[in-house]
């Protein structure tokens, strides 16, 4: 709910938003430039009849002295029968320019307040204004809920670049965003009368004046009592008219006084609703407030990058939602699929399932895992499909599942099948779709079939499974599923650098850029951590499953980079070491935004081995802003296979990388990875207790062994491996 | 330009100014024209006032919202902003460079009797001037422009 209003709100308002924000952020520079041009006395130091009488001199024809919120001073007169306006000092009374308010600003304001539309305008900008709060409330609800609770909502995030961009913003900036947008509302209310604004004071004209020939005005007593820093205006009385009387409006009320007496002759104060809505306006257009101003003017700035990184989400969440034809509401179907997929190749199944129940004339409802509904009016089954995402984790569609699972009322329980999909060379095969099953399990959920499990996208086991529940719901079921291959961008092999060849372990550094002769001058978009499909051409009939490497470099370095070691039986390996500079190969991308550094300034440690430094050194290649991060690498030889020697020097040098640790193998003082981190175990604890977070790429045992020595390292802090990854502080990229 | 153009308004001057009974009523048309001052619509008011400046009637008071009245000083000053004083009598503010025209029936005993017409008016975030201009109503000083020293550029008026 919050989700669909979010997103629908903020399309829906983001143009009339971004005009009033920016158009906001330029007005609230004024207060700021106003009061550098602007001298300011101490409170006490000048009063009114102070500077009246320095004014007088300056000005004989003074007619009127204005003081804005920002504290400029304005003297408005007539001389040889033309008025003008000057800014003058306040501690001289001389003039220091002829004051000509901005055309621009004049300009601006009107854009921001009415579009230039007049009433109907300013209905506009005020309902933009509420779908502002609405927005900055509902994206703080979301990100509450993203972050899993509200203790948890300054949280380091992941996620691909438009989305840590519109969390990071948001989160810096909501506070004055709905500072502004909430003052705002309450000013278009009152604008239309739907809220008291209150009534500046207006006393009653005096009936009799003294009459008396008019003395000088910095000898008028109440004048002398008022403070320059609290004036808002002060009519001067006609020079030769005798009945005539100063009018003043100050922060606190407002009356007249005897050109001759210097007395009240009536006085009124604001009324509070009036003071109310003077602050509220302050807090609004920081005049008077200019530091206020200038935050809600940096926070302004902010809004068109969350309305397009927020548009750029939204449409991203539209095309990877699987396109299911006949999808059934939630609350009519009869049968229901959740599905748990990272990459969406486990959607490809679920539809071929979902079709295939339409046919047999069920209604049938399919959604990703997390939004398992509490109840479903009408089913009578529950599927779930799922992957694993690393080592026994939830994909990015199912991560919430578990959760949501503890709240489901036990009248909804439903008969439930679980299909695990994974590949059976990964020790936790199928891990999370066993914790689901078991989950499930242990709630009383009771088995409508077995669970079961397709290694590697087996086409057959998924025959053999829809066999099976074909017999149970008492139709045919035929499942056949053949995974379409992924669309590919041709890419050419611009360099390499090969290590190792002395040790066994032929490694090659890959550059490649984009096929000009292709056509495609750019390469897709991806960031140092994501991966990278490669299909290796073919030559026999058997159907190539794309082989994943990790990406060594964001798009924006030009070029994609991977670290491949030749395996003696890899195909893939083989071909790529084989390829002459200037071939070619066919690749996708595969987002893979959960490995990554977090948002923020905490310690990052960087554990790998062998070409599990590729994503490692991509994360340190952009760390240009310098957070501490801590590489643990381990190769065999530092003569053969010291993998981005010169590289990692020169990042030393520039303080992307703060400390490099480095073990090998294949050398008299023979040390691995977990070696050198048991050394440095209290450096290690001491990174924890500053948040420090760990991404550990590499093959699986040096995974397992790096995942067994943390454990024992962080023990004395009562804490283990599975605490720092449910705070996502642990991440691993394991093939 | 623009022209705007107030309804010609009977005005039953005669009785609230104690004048000798109605004989004649006369058309007359007030053509103010501002200056390009530069700034958002001015808020106006045309009254007039006997020869020391004493606030006689309102003659029309261009601007919608009567919070913003009392920065027309004397006229607000005079007419006590009562609504009584200015009702059916008001329009919309004039934007900066256009022209007012205002077209109402005066008694003849008003002209040639030494009143005064004056203009206050008032620009959102700009001055206030108290009596813009100020022009004696005679028939000699009829279809002569004469020249205000705030926004009003000219107001000109013709029987």
């Amino acid at each position: 709910m919050p989700r669909s209003l979010h997103s629908l709100l903020g399309l829906t308002a983001a143009v009339f938003i971004i005009v009033i924000s920016l158009s906001g952020a330029v007005l609230s520079l004024n207060p700021a430039l106003e009061r550098v041009e602007t001298v300011i006395p101490a409170s006490g130091q000048v009063s009114v009849a102070e500077l009246g009488g320095k004014v007088a001199q300056h000005y004989p024809g003074a007619e009127q002295i204005q003081r804005t919120s920002s504290g400029t001073l304005i003297v408005y007169y007539t001389q040889d029968g033309r008025s003008g306006a000057d800014r003058v000092n306040p501690e001289t009374g001389q003039g220091i320019a002829p004051y000509v308010p901005s055309a621009f600003s004049r300009w601006v304001k009107n854009l921001h307040r009415s579009f230039f539309l007049g009433s109907a305008g300013r209905a506009v900008a005020g309902i933009a204004a509420l779908a502002m709060v609405i927005l900055s409330i509902s994206g703080t609800l979301l990100l509450a809920a993203r972050l899993g609770g509200w203790h948890q909502l300054l949280r380091p995030v992941r996620g691909n670049l438009s989305q840590r961009l519109h969390i990071e913003l948001s989160r810096a900036a909501v506070l004055a965003l709905l500072l502004s947008a909430l003052t705002g509302v309450y000013l278009s209310t009152s604008t239309f009368g739907l809220v008291p604004e209150g009534v500046e004071a207006e006393p009653e004209f005096p009936l009799k004046v003294s009459g008396a020939p008019p003395a000088a005005i910095d000898t008028l007593s109440a004048l002398k009592t008022i403070d320059l820093n609290t004036l808002h205006e002060l009519v001067f009385p006609y020079p030769d008219d005798p009945e005539d009387v100063y009018s003043l409006t100050t922060d606190q009320g407002a009356g007249y006084i005897d050109q001759a007496s210097g007395e009240w002759l009536s006085y009124r104060p604001h009324d509070v609703t009036y003071r109310l809505h003077e602050f509220i306006k302050m807090l609004h257009t920081g005049e008077g407030l200019w530091w206020l101003g200038l935050i809600l003017s940096v926070a302004a700035l902010t809004v068109p990058v969350m309305a397009v990184t927020g548009t750029l989400i939204w449409w991203a969440r539209q095309r990877s939602k699987p396109r299911i034809a006949d999808n059934s509401h939630a609350n009519t179907a009869d049968s229901v699929i959740l599905v748990g997929s990272e990459g969406n190749t486990t959607w490809g199944f679920a539809r071929v399932l979902h079709d295939s129940l339409v046919q047999a004339g069920h209604r049938v409802h399919s959604a990703p895992m997390n939004q398992l509904a509490p109840h479903y009016r009408h089913a009578q089954r529950l599927f779930i499909l799922t992957a694993t995402y690393g080592d026994g984790d939830a994909p990015a569609s199912a991560n919430r599942f578990l959760t949501r699972l503890d709240n489901i009322p036990q009248a909804s329980i439903l008969p439930v099948a679980v299909l695990g999909f994974g590949d059976q060379q990964f020790p936790r095969f199928c891990g999370f779709a066993k914790d689901v099953e078991a989950s499930l399990a242990a709630r009383g959920w009771p088995q409508l079939l077995a669970f079961d499990t397709i290694n590697r996208q087996s086409p057959q086991a998924f025959t053999r499974w829809g066999n099976a529940l074909g017999n149970i719901l008492g139709t045919e079921l035929t499942l056949t599923h053949a995974p379409k291959p992924p669309s590919t961008t041709t890419l050419v092999l611009t360099d390499r650098v090969i290590y190792g060849t002395d040790v066994q372990a032929p490694t090659a550094v890959l550059r490649f850029k984009a096929d000009e002769h292709g056509g495609k001058t750019s390469l897709p978009y991806f960031e140092a951590g994501d991966l990278v499909g490669i299909l290796p051409p073919t030559c026999q009939p058997k159907r190539q499953t794309p082989r994943l490497y990790s990406l060594a470099s964001a798009s924006t370095d030009g070029s994609l980079e991977i670290c491949v070691r030749q395996h003696p039986s890899g195909l893939c390996s083989r071909f790529l070491h084989e390829l002459p500079l200037g071939g070619t190969i066919e690749a996708f991308i595969q987002p893979n935004p959960n490995f990554r550094p977090a948002t923020g300034r905490m310690p990052t440690v960087l554990i790998g081995a062998g070409t599990g430094i590729g994503p490692l050194m991509g994360f340190i290649r952009h760390n240009t802003y310098h957070r501490p991060m801590y590489l643990y690498w381990g190769g065999r030889n530092p003569q053969s296979d010291f993998l981005y020697k010169p590289e990692l020097m020169t990042y030393l040098a520039d303080k992307r990388l703060t400390q490099l640790n480095t073990s090998f193998s294949r050398i008299e003082q023979r040390a691995y990875v977990q070696d050198k981190l048991r050394d440095d175990a209290p450096e290690i604890r001491q990174l924890i207790d500053k948040g420090a977070q760990f991404l550990v790429c590499g093959g699986r045992d040096m995974a397992a062994n790096v995942m067994a020595t943390l454990e024992d390292i962080i023990a004395p802090l009562g804490i283990n491996v599975a605490t720092l990854k449910s705070q996502g502080r642990y991440r691993e990229d394991v093939y | 330009m623009k022209n705007l153009m107030a309804t010609a308004l009977a005005l039953t001057l005669a009785a609230t100014l104690a004048l000798p009974p109605l004989a004649q009523a006369r058309e007359v048309t007030f053509t103010t024209e501002l200056t390009n001052y530069g700034g958002d619509g001015a808020y106006l008011a045309l009254y007039l006032t006997d020869g020391d400046g004493k606030y006689q009637k309102t003659l029309w008071v261009a601007g919608e919202k009567s919070k913003y009245y009392k920065h027309l000083r004397d006229w607000a000053r005079g007419s006590g902003q009562r609504s009584d004083e200015y009702d059916g009598l008001t329009g919309a503010s004039v934007a900066s460079g256009r022209t007012l025209d205002l077209t109402l029936d005066l008694p003849d005993e008003l002209i040639d009797a030494g009143y005064e017409v004056r203009v206050d008016t008032a620009v959102e975030d700009m001055r206030d001037n108290r009596a813009d201009i100020i022009v004696p109503l005679t028939s000699e000083g009829a279809d002569q422009p004469v020249s205000g020293k705030g926004y009003v550029q000219s107001l000109r008026y013709t029987f």
